[in-house]
């Protein structure tokens, strides 16, 4: 097979791979021809290497340089967790309160999903699991009330990481995407530059409305980093390459599971490996 | 991104000059911005394939009518091509036929798909029916999910049965129907965890529970923003499970939901529902055209 010629069928199946694998119709179509041009420039004659260049080019598209504050030197470093419904943000919390601990730290987590049935039940959960406290109030009391709280609690126990969980919000909701702007200038009042990481959370059985997502909450609430949860399925989260191409921010986590093991640190590679393994 | 495929499909067919007839040429322009529309809309590559060569057949030869542009014309022929393989009619949910025995409705479906809050809305859209709801905590697994549907049953007044996180679901599934004919619920609900299609033992668990009780709707809850990978989802629980309806959750966002095509193609089962929201009073009973427009973004 590493001999085998490169043909039309082989950019067609390449790009179906690419559609079959949510990186979406028109930027797979832009991408392979992109791929080609490189391939007839360099006289490749191989799949094998049009395959390899295909994922370098991919790899590539994934790896975006932003400032950031630094997880181990800022303290206290404040993390506000942002995304669409039942993406796995409660869950993650768990995972980054589990890894931070893990590193030493001090972590506290703030319940600021308010509004969901049994949500701050669900993070209590996590938070006795990993042995960490959680600043809540009560059931549709205000979501800026309680990062307000947990501010001062952090604040006044010294801790190292701060961790708020919001509510699943669809971001054709206008109020709903300002209410995280009202979060965020809670903890900017009282530290000037948090929060430190604004991390959106993509599920990676997303489609198209994926990219419509990261604009929108990129714009509402200043998303710095992304994480891609459920790759343990069998998608493979493809839409990931026009996001981090279009608001420029790098894929930081990859959730896996349902337990707060199940977390890894994004690599671009596998990422890409993965996208071309048949399942 | 396609905001408008008529506009786009009029674009083409104005650059091509047709008129009268609609020739191949002009059909497989046309076809190329539906193949797009309808793939940015998250319909299945494969399902896209058939449907664009149905499409064409159809069209090519077909007179333009005076009424319509060539572009429209198109557009109405995948409009309507759409709504036949969306279902054309509303298909109402399935109950149970013999008195002694309620009705019983299991949801399933990927990890947040909005199973838990579907049942809520189911309880309470058919208790506005006439019908005396029981909701069934069936997920042992995720951190307070049992709560999170005790939480929504005394919202709303209906009653939840649940046994902890220590019992197997089949056995509070079967515990649950016997409690229903005690106190004499007629439409049984039951809230499944979360999974993987590719989950062996999970889905044996859901086997287990389908044999126990013998549901008469065996749902699969899907979010409207499921990707390429609704085929294998589908066809995998409806190979595991007999499912005999679909329900798309979040159409409140901007989703197109083309995925709700894919799955009705590739399990011809009836797409039933659709969640509109958070609020529990948020579920509509599904319209086909009503979402061929929305795929198609019109
Ligand atoms: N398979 C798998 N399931 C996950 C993963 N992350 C989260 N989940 C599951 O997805 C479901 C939703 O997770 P949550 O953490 O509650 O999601 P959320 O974004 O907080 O949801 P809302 O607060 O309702 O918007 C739960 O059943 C989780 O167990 C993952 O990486 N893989
Ligand atoms: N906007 C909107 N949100 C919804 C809808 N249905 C459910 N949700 C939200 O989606 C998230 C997940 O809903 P759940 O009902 O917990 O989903 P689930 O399938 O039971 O999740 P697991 O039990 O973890 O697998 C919650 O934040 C719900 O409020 C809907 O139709 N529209
Ligand atoms: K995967
Ligand atoms: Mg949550
Ligand atoms: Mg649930």
């Amino acid at each position: 097979r590493s001999e085998d010629p490169i043909t039309n069928e082989l950019w067609d199946e390449l790009e179906e791979l690419l559609i079959a694998g949510d990186v979406g119709a028109e930027n797979a179509l832009k991408i392979v021809e992109r791929v080609r041009e490189k391939c007839e420039k360099k006289g490749f004659k191989f799949a094998s290497e049009a395959r390899s260049l295909l994922k370098s080019e991919l790899v590539n598209r994934l790896d975006v340089d932003t400032p950031q504050y630094s997880e181990r030197s800022t303290k206290p470093y404040v993390i506000l967790v942002v995304g669409v419904n039942g993406v796995g943000k409660t869950t993650l919390i768990a995972k980054l309160a589990n890894r931070y601990k893990a590193m030493g730290k001090n972590v506290i987590l703030a319940a600021a999903d308010t509004f969901r049935a049994a949500a701050i039940d669900q993070l209590q959960h996590w938070a006795d699991r990993v042995g960490v406290p959680m600043i809540s109030q009560q059931p549709g009391s205000d979501p800026g009330a309680v990062a307000y709280d947990a501010t001062q609690a952090t604040y006044n126990q010294q801790a190292d990481v701060l961790i708020i969980d919001t509510a699943g919000r669809l971001q054709s909701k206008h109020n709903l995407m300002k209410e995280l702007e009202k979060i965020s200038n809670v903890v900017k009042k009282r530290w000037q530059y948090a929060p430190h990481e604004v991390l959106l959370v993509l599920d990676a059985t997303t489609g198209q409305n994926g990219l419509i997502q990261a604009r929108a909450f990129t714009q509402a609430a200043q998303v710095t980093h992304l994480a891609l949860t459920k790759l343990d399925g069998t998608a493979k989260g493809g839409i990931a390459f026009a996001i981090v191409q279009e608001i420029e921010r790098p894929i930081k986590y990859i959730g896996t599971g349902e337990t707060i093991n199940d977390l890894a640190l994004f690599d671009g590679e596998s990422f890409v490996n993965a996208l071309f393994e048949e399942e | 991104m396609f905001e408008n495929l008529s506009d786009r499909l009029t674009d083409v067919f104005n650059r091509l000059g047709s008129k009268g007839r609609l020739t191949e040429s002009d059909v497989d322009a046309g076809l190329r911005e539906v193949r797009l529309a309808l793939l940015e809309a998250d319909v299945n590559f494969k399902v896209v394939k058939d449907f664009v060569a149905r499409v064409r057949e159809q069209a090519i030869g077909e007179e333009v009518t005076k009424s319509l542009t060539p572009g429209q014309q198109v557009i109405k022929i995948v409009h309507d091509e759409l709504v036949h393989l969306l279902g054309d009619a509303n298909v109402p949910i399935n109950e149970s036929k013999n008195r002694e025995q309620p009705t019983i409705v299991m949801l399933v479906g990927l990890q947040g798909a909005g199973k838990t809050t579907m049942a809520a809305k189911l309880a309470l859209y058919m208790r506005k029916k006439g019908k005396t709801p029981l909701l069934v905590a069936a997920d042992i697994y995720r951190p307070a999910a049992i709560k999170q549907l005790e939480t929504l049953g005394k919202q709303l007044n209906i009653p939840v049965y649940s046994e902890g996180t220590e019992v197997a679901p089949p056995d509070i599934a079967e515990h649950a129907l016997r409690q229903a004919r005690i106190n004499g619920n007629n439409f049984v609900i039951v809230d499944t965890a979360g999974r993987l299609q590719i989950d062996e033992r999970l889905m044996t668990e859901l086997q287990q529970v389908v044999e126990r009780i013998g549901p008469t709707e065996i749902m699969l809850v899907v979010d409207a923003m499921i990707g390429q990978e609704s085929v294998k989802v589908a066809e995998a629980f409806h190979a595991k499970v007999p499912l005999t309806g679909l329900i798309m959750t979040k159409i409140d966002g901007d989703a197109r939901g083309g995925a709700a095509l894919s799955m009705r193609e590739v399990t011809g089962v009836p797409i039933k529902f659709l969640g509109t929201g958070e609020k529990t009073d948020a579920i509509e009973p599904f319209h086909p055209d009503r979402l061929a427009q929305r795929i198609l973004g019109m």
